[in-house]
């Protein structure tokens, strides 16, 4: 059988990944995408928790529902920031929309 | 078991693990031949679709339909046109995405077979009896969405990325009525699985709750992008929609998928709301009487057809529907009602829960036609308005907003113009 | 069991370390969907069909596709010739790897790899039956979820409006300038 580490790890590598993501790359839309992947590496360790310390009782499941909830409404603002943000300043590359700093 | 009551109650599957024993590598050789069987009928039995497609609806428009290729019906007609879509040469054109073009295809008949796993053609006949068949169905069609915008954008086609545009807005709208109508049956039967919605319906639940049933058809009507909703694939604005570079056996995948889709919705109609495999005047008057496997399958077929039957009649007598009408109608209309709907039945279903069942089928019945009533008043006062408008100021209201509102936005110019230049078909 | 397991979180990895990387956004996309796919068919290995489904149906059928569309709506950018990092991709690469690391070794402290040392089987498969009913029942009855799920309905349909009204072309605005 699968051992609860390898989970973890695999949650934890994907993590990482996703963190890499958010903050190397200039584009917003990939950045919210690498947010997604970060989401779900903790959806992983949460139902995998669930799974090997608690299974009679759905609370694992239901935060990873929630997570879900959270990671579904902020893909949906992110993204609707991004394309007003593209309407007004034609461009998506977050270092450029540094307005706030003058 | 022998041979002949395995062959008589069609319970092959369960003969073969007889006599091959519980060797580990039993199941999985089972499992294979059941999918290869389920795959292989559902895509075969689309050529038949196909010709019973095209005879009905000449026949609904006085004409004879293929009668020349293999006899007087034409039986042979489509077998004829799937031999020339495969030996036309496979191409990729110059400037498509390779890898979105070419997955496209495969993934969206894929999606499409994937949905049978969890149909109850009779009671034994089952790939997995999922607890959550329902969401399964529906978070599988919901990924046939994605196959649509890979085609639209690895074709590199303007044309084709409008129709994808259009489809993945009709798509996901119209997936927001199907859940919610979905949710009245799974409250009624108390269960997801399709097996345990079959064996709650002592009366079919088309009788129970028909707006609901009402609603899911005019969903899946709009899912599989058939007459009235095919503004998918309208000809004569966006030419042939997401599929537009696609020619030989690739547009064949994408027409394969949408019959199979299509015959699967009516048989998930069938099975929902009608009982599926089950007879049901047979249980009425024989309360001993319950349904084999060779009845079960003969029944479930009866009735997916007479539903298929109304698809394609449908297609024969429905004008296309424009795209603000079809967005309209869904978000203004069919969601607030279906919202209602769930509503009304969760707590009227508590109430009855312990009542026999004639109790409970009148009181979802009379909530139903009430329901329906004022739902159509609504709609009723709306359309008289929009006839006043129309005659005050000769043109449609949808169509006049805009203009008295100025454009909206850059983004949005091509599709104001189909909507401007399009003629406007008679409003319901 | 454990070489599928290998070969999806291999599947899943890989798609991930791509879309962080590639340069052509839609391609990004697309292994953004393969990833999330092999974390649905890591839900199922978990024997959870239920956040597997879910995950088919929020992620591959909602959220991507709502990233597609903004990625063609701000395509424009998609033909640049430029690196697709910023100038802090090195520093960011050290960070990440290092939590990963630092993660990864806490992770060994108490749950050790290999599978003979730990007592790796999960409980029996039978405890996990039905959990949608115990979710349905969780999520309704006051003494246990019913205000954070009301909560998250809350918040969807805020994010709703929010995102409806962020999005929307400014209409009045629009005309004025035009009158």
């Amino acid at each position: 059988m699968i051992p609860l580490s390898w989970y973890l790890i695999v949650s934890a590598c994907l993590f990482c990944i996703g963190l890499y993501g958010v903050m190397a790359r200039r584009n917003a839309v990939a950045m919210l995408m690498a947010v997604e992947l970060t989401l779900n590496a903790v959806n992983i360790n949460l139902i995998a928790f669930w799974r090997y310390n608690n299974p009679g009782e759905p609370i694992g499941v239901a935060w990873a529902i929630f997570v879900l909830t959270v990671a579904a409404a902020e893909a949906a603002v992110g993204l609707a920031l991004i394309i007003s943000i593209y309407r007004q300043r034609d461009s998506v590359v977050a270092e450029e929309l540094d307005i706030l700093k003058y | 078991m022998d041979l002949n009551t395995a062959l008589r109650e069609l319970r092959l599957l369960d003969y073969l693990r007889l006599l091959w024993g519980d060797a580990p590598w039993v199941e999985p050789v089972l499992d294979l031949i059941s999918i290869i069987t389920v795959s292989t009928f559902c895509l075969l039995i689309v050529i038949f679709l196909i010709w019973l497609e095209r005879k009905v609806i000449a026949r609904m428009q006085d004409r004879i339909g293929p009668n020349r290729v293999g006899g007087k019906f034409g039986l042979l007609q489509t077998v004829a046109d799937v031999l020339k879509l495969l030996t036309k040469e496979a191409i990729t054109p110059v400037g498509a995405d390779w890898v979105a073009y070419n997955l496209a295809p495969f993934l969206i008949v894929m999606t499409a077979l994937l949905m049978w796993a969890v149909m109850p053609f009779a009671p034994t006949w089952i790939g997995v009896d999922l607890n959550i068949a329902v969401f399964y169905v529906l978070s599988i069609s919901s990924v046939s969405v994605v196959c649509l915008l890979l085609a639209g954008w690895g074709s590199n086609n303007k044309y084709a990325l409008l129709g994808a545009f259009r489809a993945v807005a009709q798509l996901v709208s119209y997936e927001v009525p199907m859940v919610l109508s979905l949710i009245v049956p799974i409250i009624l039967a108390r269960s997801m699985s399709l097996i345990g919605i079959s064996e709650a319906q002592v009366l079919p639940f088309a009788l129970l709750v028909p707006v609901s049933a009402v609603i899911f058809y005019i969903s899946a009507l709009a899912e599989t992008g058939r007459t009235p909703f095919d503004l998918l694939e309208a000809e004569s604005e966006i030419v042939a929609g997401f599929h537009v570079e696609y020619g030989g056996m690739k547009f064949g995948m994408f027409f394969l998928a949408e019959f199979i889709s299509t015959l699967f919705m009516s048989s998930l109609f069938a099975t929902i709301y009608l009982g599926g495999y089950r007879f049901v005047l047979g249980e009425l008057f024989n309360p001993n009487y319950t349904t084999g496997n060779l009845a079960g399958i003969l029944i479930f077929f009866i009735k997916t057809f007479l539903v298929y039957f109304v698809f394609i009649w449908i297609r024969a007598t429905f004008p296309r529907i424009r795209i603000d009408q079809m967005l309209n109608f869904n978000w203004k209309f069919l969601v607030p009602w279906t919202l209602v709907l769930v509503l009304v039945v969760a707590l009227l279903d508590r109430l009855v829960a312990d009542s026999g069942w004639t109790v409970r089928t009148l009181a979802h019945l009379s909530s139903n036609i009430v329901i329906a009533l004022i739902a159509l008043g609504f709609a009723r006062r709306r359309a008289a308005r929009e006839k006043l408008f129309e005659e005050e100021f000769g043109v449609a209201e949808e169509i006049a907003r805009p203009m008295i509102l100025g454009s909206d936005g850059h983004d949005d110019h091509e599709h104001d113009h189909e909507t401007h230049g399009q003629p406007a078909p008679a409003h319901d | 069991m454990q070489i599928l397991f290998i070969i999806i979180s291999a599947i899943t990895l890989v798609s991930a370390v791509l879309v962080v990387s590639v340069r052509n956004l839609f391609h990004a996309a697309l292994y953004m969907m393969l990833s999330f796919l092999g974390v649905a068919a890591l839900y199922a290995l978990l024997e959870s069909g239920f956040m597997a489904a879910t995950q088919l149906l929020v992620y591959i059928g909602a959220i991507s596709i709502l990233v597609i569309f903004a990625i063609m709506m701000t395509r424009r950018l998609m033909q640049t010739t430029e690196s697709p990092f910023n100038s802090q991709w090195g520093m960011s690469g050290f960070v990440s790897a290092s939590l990963f690391v630092l993660i990864g070794a806490i992770v060994l402290q108490v749950y050790p790899l290999d599978p003979a040392v730990a007592g790796g089987a999960p409980p029996a498969e039978e405890l996990v039956t039905n959990t949608v009913n115990q979710l349905g029942v969780a999520f309704t009855s006051a003494d246990q979820l019913v205000l954070p799920f009301e909560l998250a309905s809350v918040l969807l349909l805020v994010a709703l409006v929010g995102s409806i009204i962020i999005a929307r072309p400014d209409v009045e605005a629009e005309v004025e300038d035009e009158s």
